[in-house]
């Protein structure tokens, strides 16, 4: 996936979202409606124009105290209308590695989120 | 092991200290990002997909049983309970919180270890060969060397903000096991007809968009002139090094753009100007840095003990892990062990905090506390007496680190991929996986013979993809993971990059692909012995070519 980084100009495909890690410890966090961080995608805000997008990059970024690196996201609306993550790279953000960890989770005192199976990442993707 | 004194147990600790402030003020909103990123890179901590990483130096990949049961203790304490060993001998840990990481630092220091030189445009971690100071065809310990290179670069001003990272690597033996020709500088000691030893210089190779493997710039030279000479060589890369792009910044570009004649002659005017200064080494310097590189006082032992040869007949598992995982020792009665850290369907360089403590323990027992870190990601017990091999091969067994895979397909060296790194473009983890899945069947293994497979999940080439004789680079076609495929790569004394198979092909394919690669090998070798990367010498890659995509 070409990394977002490089992002520059916003040209928009489909629904957006604007996410960053968070600095205290890295985690993935969306942007939400009330300028908060979450790092539940379904709370985050949703952008669907460039604008809209743009202005909710404006608002990240002078928010480099609790997020860092904020970028433009893409996301898929369900059938359900749940919000999910546009891409696999936006994915393994989201729910971890595609791999099971070498220490499961709880056998840690800091268990990990609970990793994306490879069915999820077929399902979603194709593969 | 080397021996840290007063001097840098300081440093190591007044760096934690820093660090720490930086942290605090960054935590409280009085550093930005962009004040605090470089400093946290020059600590070593990146910030990934999903977390903070922690990168560790393992310098010269030599660690002391007392260091890895610290490792250990981060990974659990600090981490989730495992950490990757990486290509250039150092430990990556994936999930560790910004606000812990001054704590983890103390206790990594706490031991003489820490994240400088893991990140940022300095001289990064000086790497060597895994079985230095116990190889039989060894020359000297290059440790001692890559030691004296490692202090004088340390924080040295000149050196921490050059055009891009430089990295270093130093070989004695004859054989090079530290995949020297990839790095920006390297150090190969040979000795001249009249039996004096002097290094060949070898300058501006490096894997990334643009492959290149080093040339020759000094064919030989003398130990007490290394240090000016690395010194003139950094400083004339710092000085025409370019720093307008990014892409271009390597020596590697420079040095191609010059030609390595022109680059050596630059280098040289600058070296006559320093080389008889203080940068020359007498053999007192050389001999007190050699002198704190303290060896194990090995019992007197003779080769092949009776035991030994029992333990053979009464297992065939431990007779073929013997044949595969332990190597020859100068000192007669003991041997060379490879751990490996890639079991079947595992991650490649992971190793748990128990499996840390364990070998940490074994190491204790029956290596004279010495544990070693390979760039193909195993781990190594330097120093076994061989009549403690069967006992050794059962404990390593029952944690999981000896499979004897070691140089065979499921050797696998390859990076952290899409599942962790910010920069890659495809996955790299569960290709590995599955084509040590693939290839499970040891008979088969050991059928196919000495087979490198090196993966990388982007363009950057961690995962050494172009000097794999076979190699896999992920890259993303229209937001879909597909693989590249080159075949022919190695990373020893006759280094070379490899050739494009063909067209990419999608993540679902990879490990069908290499199964047909081996299935081609085995009907195109003119012997059982001829070797897979000979095979591909011979025959150019057509015929691999043909194979794969008969079908596709």
């Amino acid at each position: 996936m070409t990394s977002p980084l490089e992002q520059k100009k916003i040209k928009l495909t489909g629904p957006v979202v604007v996410t960053a890690n968070r600095v205290g410890d890295g985690a993935v966090v969306y942007r939400q409606a009330d300028g908060g961080w979450t790092t539940a995608l379904s709370e985050a805000v949703l952008a669907t124009n460039a604008e809209g997008a743009r202005s909710l990059m404006a608002a990240a970024l002078t928010d480099d105290l609790r997020a860092v690196g904020p970028y433009i996201a893409p996301v898929k609306l369900s059938c359900t209308g749940e919000l999910q993550p546009g891409n696999l790279r936006e994915l393994i953000r989201f729910g971890g590695p595609t791999i099971e960890l070498p220490v499961p989770a709880g056998n840690c005192a800091m268990a990990p989120r609970a990793a994306v199976s490879a069915k999820a990442a077929a399902t979603l993707f194709g593969q | 092991m080397y021996v840290y004194d007063a001097f840098d147990r300081t440093l190591v600790t007044e760096r934690v200290e820093e660090f720490r402030d930086q942290v605090a003020r960054r935590l409280s909103g009085e550093l930005t990002e962009e004040e605090f990123k470089p400093l946290r890179l020059m600590n070593g901590v990146y910030l990934q997909l999903h977390a903070y990483m922690l990168r560790t130096a393992i310098p010269y990949g030599t660690l002391s049983s007392e260091q890895l049961r610290m490792l250990a203790h981060v990974a659990r304490k600090y981490d989730r309970g495992y950490g990757h060993f990486t290509t250039r001998q150092n430990i990556q840990y994936h999930w560790i919180k910004l606000a812990e990481l001054p704590d983890a630092m103390a206790d990594l220091a706490s031991v003489g270890m820490h994240g400088m030189q893991t990140s940022g445009n300095c001289v990064r971690n000086i790497t060597t060969d895994q079985w230095a100071g116990v190889a039989p065809d060894e020359i000297e310990d290059p440790r001692v060397f890559a030691e004296i290179i490692r202090q004088h670069v340390t924080l040295h001003p000149e050196f921490s903000f050059m055009p891009r990272k430089f990295k270093i690597a130093v070989g004695t033996a004859e054989r090079d096991r530290a995949a020297l020709r990839i790095h920006d500088l390297a150090l190969q000691l040979h000795r001249n007809a009249d039996g004096e030893a002097g290094f060949e210089v070898m300058v501006g190779g490096g894997l990334g968009r643009t492959p290149f493997l080093a040339q020759t710039i000094k064919p030989f030279l003398a130990k007490r002139d290394v240090l000016s000479y690395v010194e003139a060589v950094l400083r004339t890369y710092n000085q025409f090094g370019r720093r307008d792009n990014i892409y271009k910044a390597r020596i590697k570009i420079l040095v191609h753009e010059l030609g390595p004649d022109s680059f050596a002659k630059e280098v040289d005017a600058e070296w006559q100007s320093i080389k008889d200064g203080t940068l020359a080494l007498d053999d007192a310097a050389v001999a007190a840095i050699a002198d704190r590189f303290h060896y194990p006082a090995y019992e007197r032992l003779a080769d092949d003990p009776p035991q030994l040869g029992e333990a053979r007949r009464a297992s065939r598992d431990f007779d073929l892990w013997l044949g595969n995982s332990v190597s020859n020792h100068k000192a007669p009665g003991y041997a060379i062990v490879t751990l490996s850290l890639k079991p079947e369907g595992g991650t490649p360089g992971d190793a748990t905090a128990a499996q840390m403590d364990a070998v940490a323990d074994l190491a204790d027992r029956y290596s004279f506390g010495e544990i070693r870190v390979g760039h193909e990601q195993n781990l190594v017990l330097p120093h076994v007496a061989q009549r403690d091999l069967f006992a050794l091969w059962q404990a390593l067994d029952a944690i999981g680190v000896a499979t004897p895979n070691v140089n065979l397909v499921s050797d696998i060296i390859s990076c952290p991929g899409l599942d962790y790194c910010s920069l890659a473009n495809a996955r790299s983890i569960p290709i590995a996986q599955e084509i040590s899945r693939r290839f499970q069947n040891l008979d088969l293994q050991r059928d196919l013979g000495r087979l490198h497979v090196n993966i990388s999940g982007c363009i950057n080439a961690c995962g050494h993809h172009h000097v794999g004789h076979i190699g896999i680079l992920g890259v993303e076609k229209n937001g879909e993971e597909f693989y590249q495929i080159t075949l022919g790569g190695k990373a020893d004394e006759g280094a070379t990059l490899g050739a494009l198979l063909g067209p990419a092909v999608p993540y679902g394919q990879v490990a069908d692909v290499v199964e047909d690669i081996a299935a081609a090998y085995l009907e195109l070798r003119q012997r059982p012995d001829e070797l897979f990367i000979d095979t591909v010498k011979r025959t150019g890659v057509e015929p691999f070519r043909e194979r794969v995509y008969a079908t596709r």
